[in-house]
This record gives C-alpha cells, sequence and structure tokens, in this order.
C-alpha cells in the first residue's frame, strides 16, 4: 500500500469520485489558480494544496473558482444539487460558514424535511477545522458541535489519511449535505492508503485501542493526542480505550457505551470550548444512558472559553495536549468516590 | 420603450506613470508640503514591508501581507482623512495606517500573533485589521450611523479589496449607507487579484465603481498609483458625506505587486510578464519624478529620506522584538468588557496552569 498524506488522500478521492460520477463537481474559492489567465492553473490547488491538479484534470466546468461569495456558491451547491449534481463545496476554513450560514443551516439541512421528502441535497461541504497554525481566533475553530446541533446535517472529523479516503468517498456518495472537516494540523500526516477506492460508513466508530481502565473518546485530531497520553499511561499501569466516534452525527452511542460498561470511567477529549460540544454532548448522552456503569465522575478535556488566541505560545497552552489528558485520566482512575 | 435610468463611470488620473501632470491639475498637487508629506510616507511605508517580509523570513513574523505597491492608494485615503474620521481597514493598508498614527511596532506586534498590537495608542476610534472579507464595510456604515445620529461632523471609510466586492456584506453596506444617507466612502483598492483569482473571474463588471450604482450612490474610479487622484477624489468625496449628501464608492486602480501573502507563491499562477509590467507603473516612480521635476527633490533628499526611513523601521523591530508574549491571563480579559464572574474558576485554572515565561517577540 503507498504512503499518503492527508492531503494526497483527500486529493485522490476527488479524483478518484469525479472520474467514478460525472455528476460530481468541485465549487469553491482559490481551488484552482488562475483559471482563465494565462497562469499555471495546474500548480496551485488552494491555501492548502488540497486540490492541486484538479483543474488540469477535469476542466474548469467541474472545477469552478468562484468569487468571494460563499453565500452564492454554497447556495448554489444547494440549488445544483437538488437538480442533479453532487457538489464538492471547498469553504476553505469552517469559520466561514458564518458568511453562509443560512445556506447550510437553514436551507441544505433543512430542504429535503421541508419540501416533504420530494428533494434530497447530495452536497459535500469540505472545510479546514483546527487550531494549532497561528490563524487567529476568526480561522482556527473547530466547529463540529455547530454542524451536529443541525437535523438533516452528517458531520464527518476524519483522523488519518486513511480514515479520510474511505470517510470522504462514503460522503460524496451520500444522498444528504455532509460536512467534512479537514484539521489543519493532520494535512502532512502519512499512512499507507490503498489506491482502489473503498467507504467507511457513517456512524459506526473506531476503536484506535483496547483498553480495560478507561474509556477516552476524542475527535479529529485529538485522537492522536489521546493516543499519545495512553502510550505514557501504559507504563504507569493505566490501560485506555481510545475510541474515534468518526463521525458527529450520527453518533454512535452503542460503542462508546460498550466500552464505558467494561471501563466504568469516562475522559472525553474535544479541541473545542468547554461549553455545547462535542464532549458535552458524549458526556450527557453517558449520563442519562450509562449512569450505572460508572465508577467515577466523567472528565472532559477542551479548550477554556475563550476566542482561540493568535499568539503561537498561548495557542499551544489553548489546546488540549497530552498531559492534559494524562492528568485527567489519572483524575478518574484515581477517584475515590 | 423610453430610458428610465442610466449611468456613466467617470475615471480620473492626474499624474501619468511617468509623472507627468495632466492639464487640469488640483491644488493639491501645487502644495508642495502635502506632497512631500505623502511622499515620505509612502517610503517608509514601502521601507516598512520589505522589513516585514524580512521578519516573516527569518522567523520572527507570522504570515504577512505585504502591500508593495499600494502606497498611493493606502496614504492618499488617510491623508485626506481627519484625524476624528474613522478608518475600517481590511489587512494590507498599513499607508494608510501609519499615516493616521498607528506605530510600525503595533503592525509588527498584530503579525507578531499579538491582538495587543490592534489596541493602537494613535487613533483610538479606527477599526482593527479585519481578515474576514469586506465585513468592515458594515461597521464603517456602523460608525457613519453613529456620527449621524449623534449630528457630529465624522465620516467613516471602509477600505477593501476587488474580491471583496463580491461578499454580500460590501453590497449591503453600500445599500444601506444609500439608503439612510450616511457620511461614510467606501474605497475599493482593486489590485487585479484575490488571491488567485484575477479580477476577470471575480466579476463581469467592466468597473468595480460602478457596483455603487445599484445602491443609488455615485462611484467614481481612479488611478490608484496616483496618490494625488486618490487623496484628491478622497477628500471630495468626505466633503460631500460632511454636507449631508451621504456615502460614495472610489475605486482605485492599482496591482498586487507581492506575493497574496508571505504563505503564498504566485508566480504559481500568474504570468512574470504581467507582474512586469505593472511594476513599471508603480506609484512611488512617478511621484518622486514630480517631485523631482518640480524641483524639490533630489538624488541627495532621497538618500537621506531612505535612511532615516530604514533607521526608523529598525528602532520599531527593536520594540517589538523586545516587547514581551502575552501572557496566559490576556486570553480572559480582553473577552469581554464586564467580566462574568462565573468564568473566574477557569481563569484561575488557566493561570496556574500556563504561568510560564512566554519570553519575547524576538
Ligand atoms: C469571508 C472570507 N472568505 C474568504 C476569505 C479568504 N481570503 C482571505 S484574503 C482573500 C482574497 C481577498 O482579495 P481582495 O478582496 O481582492 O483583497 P487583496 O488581498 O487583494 O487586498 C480571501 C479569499 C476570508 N478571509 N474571509
Ligand atoms: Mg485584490
Amino acid at each position: 500500500m503507498p504512503l499518503k498524506t492527508f492531503r494526497q488522500a483527500i486529493n485522490d478521492t476527488l479524483v478518484q469520485e469525479m472520474q467514478r460520477d460525472v455528476r460530481v463537481i468541485l465549487i469553491g474559492e482559490d481551488i484552482a489558480g488562475g483559471t482563465g489567465c494565462e497562469g499555471d492553473g495546474d500548480a496551485w490547488g488552494g491555501p492548502l494544496g488540497v486540490t492541486k491538479g484538479l483543474i488540469s484534470e477535469f476542466g474548469p466546468d467541474r472545477v469552478l473558482d468562484t468569487p468571494i461569495s460563499e453565500a452564492a456558491f454554497m447556495g448554489a451547491a444547494v440549488g445544483a444539487a437538488m437538480n442533479g449534481l453532487r457538489p464538492v463545496v471547498d469553504l476553505m476554513f469552517n469559520d466561514f460558514v458564518s458568511v453562509c450560514f443560512d445556506q447550510v443551516c437553514n436551507q441544505a439541512a433543512k430542504c429535503h424535511y421541508m419540501y416533504g421528502g420530494q428533494n434530497s441535497v447530495p452536497m459535500t461541504i469540505r472545510a479546514n477545522t483546527g487550531a494549532g497554525i497561528s490563524t487567529a481566533a476568526q480561522h482556527s475553530q473547530s466547529l463540529h458541535p455547530v454542524f451536529s446541533f443541525f437535523p438533516g446535517l452528517k458531520v464527518v472529523v476524519p483522523t488519518s489519511p486513511y480514515e479520510a479516503k474511505g470517510l470522504l468517498t462514503t460522503a460524496i456518495r451520500d444522498d444528504d449535505p455532509v460536512i467534512f472537516l479537514e484539521t489543519k494540523l493532520l494535512y502532512d500526516m502519512e499512512e499507507d492508503v490503498p489506491d482502489e477506492s473503498y467507504e467507511i460508513p457513517f456512524g459506526e466508530a473506531n476503536i484506535l485501542r483496547e483498553g480495560g481502565d478507561v474509556t477516552i473518546v476524542a475527535v479529529g485530531r485529538m485522537v492522536h493526542v489521546a493516543t499519545e497520553a495512553s502510550a505514557a499511561l501504559a507504563r504507569k499501569g493505566i490501560e485506555c480505550e481510545i475510541i474515534d466516534p468518526r463521525t458527529t452525527s450520527p453518533l454512535d452511542t452503542e460503542t462508546i457505551l460498550e466500552s464505558v460498561e467494561e471501563t466504568g470511567r469516562l475522559v472525553i477529549v474535544d479541541e473545542t470550548t468547554p461549553r455545547c460540544n462535542f464532549a458535552t454532548d458524549v458526556s450527557a448522552m453517558v449520563a442519562q444512558e450509562g449512569f450505572a456503569f460508572l465508577k467515577a465522575p466523567i472528565r472532559m478535556v477542551t479548550a477554556p472559553h475563550t476566542p482561540i488566541p493568535f499568539a503561537p505560545n498561548l495557542e499551544q497552552l489553548y489546546m488540549p495536549d497530552p498531559a492534559k489528558v494524562s492528568a485527567a485520566v489519572q483524575q478518574v482512575v484515581g477517584y475515590q468516590g | 420603450m423610453e430610458t428610465i435610468a442610466d449611468f456613466e463611470v467617470q475615471y480620473s488620473q492626474f499624474l501619468s506613470p511617468e509623472g507627468k501632470p495632466s492639464a487640469d491639475i488640483p491644488a493639491l498637487a501645487t502644495d508642495t508640503e502635502k506632497l512631500l508629506d505623502m511622499y515620505r510616507l509612502m517610503t517608509e511605508t514601502r521601507v516598512f514591508d520589505t522589513k516585514a517580509i524580512n521578519l516573516q523570513r527569518t522567523g520572527k513574523l507570522g504570515t504577512y501581507a505585504s502591500c508593495l505597491g499600494h502606497e498611493a492608494a493606502h496614504v492618499g485615503i488617510a491623508a485626506a482623512m481627519r484625524p476624528d474620521d474613522v478608518l475600517a481597514p481590511s489587512y494590507r493598508e498599513y499607508g494608510a495606517m501609519l499615516c493616521r498614527g498607528v506605530t510600525m511596532a503595533e503592525i509588527l506586534l498584530y503579525w507578531g500573533g499579538d491582538e495587543r498590537g490592534s489596541d493602537y495608542a494613535g487613533p483610538r476610534n479606527d477599526f482593527p485589521l479585519c481578515v474576514p472579507i469586506a465585513t468592515q464595510c458594515l461597521h464603517a456604515a456602523g460608525a457613519a450611523m453613529a456620527f449621524q445620529l449623534r449630528g457630529e461632523d465624522r465620516c467613516a471609510i471602509s477600505i477593501n479589496g476587488d474580491g471583496g466586492t463580491s461578499e454580500g456584506a460590501f453590497y449591503e453596506a453600500m445599500n444601506v449607507a444609500g439608503a439612510r444617507n450616511l457620511p461614510v466612502v467606501f474605497m475599493v483598492v482593486n489590485n487585479k487579484w484575490a488571491i488567485s483569482v484575477p479580477i476577470e473571474m471575480q466579476t463581469a463588471t467592466k468597473t468595480l465603481a460602478q457596483k455603487a450604482v445599484a445602491a443609488g450612490i455615485p462611484g467614481i474610479q481612479v488611478d490608484g498609483n496616483d496618490i494625488i487622484a486618490v487623496r484628491h477624489w478622497v477628500e471630495r468625496a468626505l466633503q460631500r458625506a460632511r454636507n449631508g449628501e451621504g456615502a460614495c464608492l472610489i475605486e482605485a486602480v492599482t496591482y498586487r505587486l507581492s506575493d497574496h501573502t508571505t504563505a503564498d507563491d504566485s508566480s504559481r499562477y500568474r504570468k512574470k510578464e504581467e507582474v512586469e509590467a505593472a511594476r513599471t507603473v508603480e506609484p512611488l516612480i512617478r511621484i518622486r519624478q514630480y517631485l523631482t521635476d518640480l524641483g524639490i527633490w533630489d538624488e541627495q533628499k532621497e538618500a537621506a529620506l531612505l535612511d532615516e526611513a530604514a533607521a526608523k523601521v529598525d528602532a520599531a523591530v527593536e520594540q517589538y522584538l523586545h516587547t514581551p508574549k502575552p501572557d496566559i491571563e490576556s486570553m480572559f480579559d480582553h473577552m469581554y468588557a464586564q467580566w462574568p464572574e462565573q468564568l473566574e474558576e477557569q481563569r484561575q485554572h488557566a493561570i496556574r496552569y500556563g504561568s510560564t515565561d512566554g519570553g519575547s517577540h524576538g
């Protein structure tokens, strides 16, 4: 199996799905690079390089560079999706949903329902997410909880190149609007990824590590933070079970509950502010459905309730890290009642 | 059928790329003191810009958006303003900011990843840099609404790029300003590119100035490399606004001679010849030539100015590099104007956790 970066795995998937299905088009800002002018349109691929080469392969009819009008291209994608296309929208930063919120959360999410099931909206919205590269408060948020709030949307947060390929394939083939969130700090991560295409189903969590002492549920890059912490904890004799839900909506509650039933302890790691996020969501679910399994209070490891600092030194302190996860795990393991 | 509305768009240039004045130059073009002041600022801005790029390249500054080639447009706008007017810029208008009294050290601090750089000692009411595209146009309209309500003799100016004119916020700001006759000027600095998207792909309109028509406000296009044209027309627009005649739009046509930011490599999407051609009409050449022809500038003065500018920039860099990095409390202190006590516990927790000395920006 060839080694591929997260970025390359996504690029490969876009190519394969566009080859497979002519209805798949890409639309967004700065995804083609100098199309229509005489520059080298092939060499760009957007600020993060993910769509590199696609304009050359599929041409400007299927790789649409748009004006800086998020509401326009998002809304146009909704309209096109209801008329036989399967748009893959590149929103660049997930934070930019703020300027097309109506189209994503009030239109795409609700059209199928409000048309009495008549029209589906088969579109995928790709956007980068997360802090860590000093892009300041308005370009660094992790907005998966915001999207997960809305019935009608499906929300995917892949954790590795292999996962990204399988989940993006599923997303593009899915008949509903899917938000696909790519963690900035994962773009250069490498892993073996098969050349042939494959799907990873939504709503089926992945157990990355088995362990009997504590269940850690983490989303996106936080899975790796938890994994790093668990290696150190294992040397102290604490065995963590690490669960990556893959999709925060739909959510595989069953796998989480089964694990907590075994371990009796739960730590959730989420790179968001501490309120109304994925961690509080899972925590509430387990408190409600799995109270009897718990031997200790649930602990959440999140960022503080502040905007994300621009300053790299503060940004590092802001994000959950292995030390914070480790401390939380030790706290639940050491809980005496 | 009859025509019930039509429009035309005027273009203005007073100085040719060679620095030759056209016949009907405005009074400003003979005010040598003003001209020299503006030229000095344009030069300082360029020296600053070059240094900032170098700082980024050597790891002492975060990603930085260069203003190379925009000096006339930026300085011209701010030079036309009164101190108590309000500027709402986007992110590369250092010439305008320096002219307004923002310091070089403050700008460096911002791009060094430190929000305290937006806490200006000088123009307290100016808005900070704004990266989310075109949102500042609405803030300018809102500032103008406040001035209008209080009956103050003040105006607001927003600056956004050609790409920014595609955003809904830009149209909505112009529309509300037209409907409420607000004292605001919308500046569009058309540098032909929005990251990798050329202006031809951004819009089908022949000019960006004509985007004013649908909002019922006047729009004009000026040569954005001609500082006399920029300042003259912004002064006129502000005068109109102060007279209660409402908003207008000015498109200043220039060229982004640099990459979009230091994180970009524009050679991947645009032609070298295009950039080279733009270099020959850049704004400093013509004003320098014009001043020389007026007999008030020469090589000696130029050399002295460059030395002075370099010293000023170096001093700002020193100041920036010696500024301690922000401490963890700043994350909390600047989040609310009225601190909710309920958050005190997490603040204390964070202070205990992150009270290590972050060192300085150097
Ligand atoms: C709402 C929003 N959409 C997209 C972006 C990403 N972005 C940053 S700068 C830029 C290009 C802006 O071009 P233009 O308005 O012409 O200004 P210039 O950079 O040329 O000065 C884009 C698309 C953003 N910051 N905010
Ligand atoms: Mg531009």
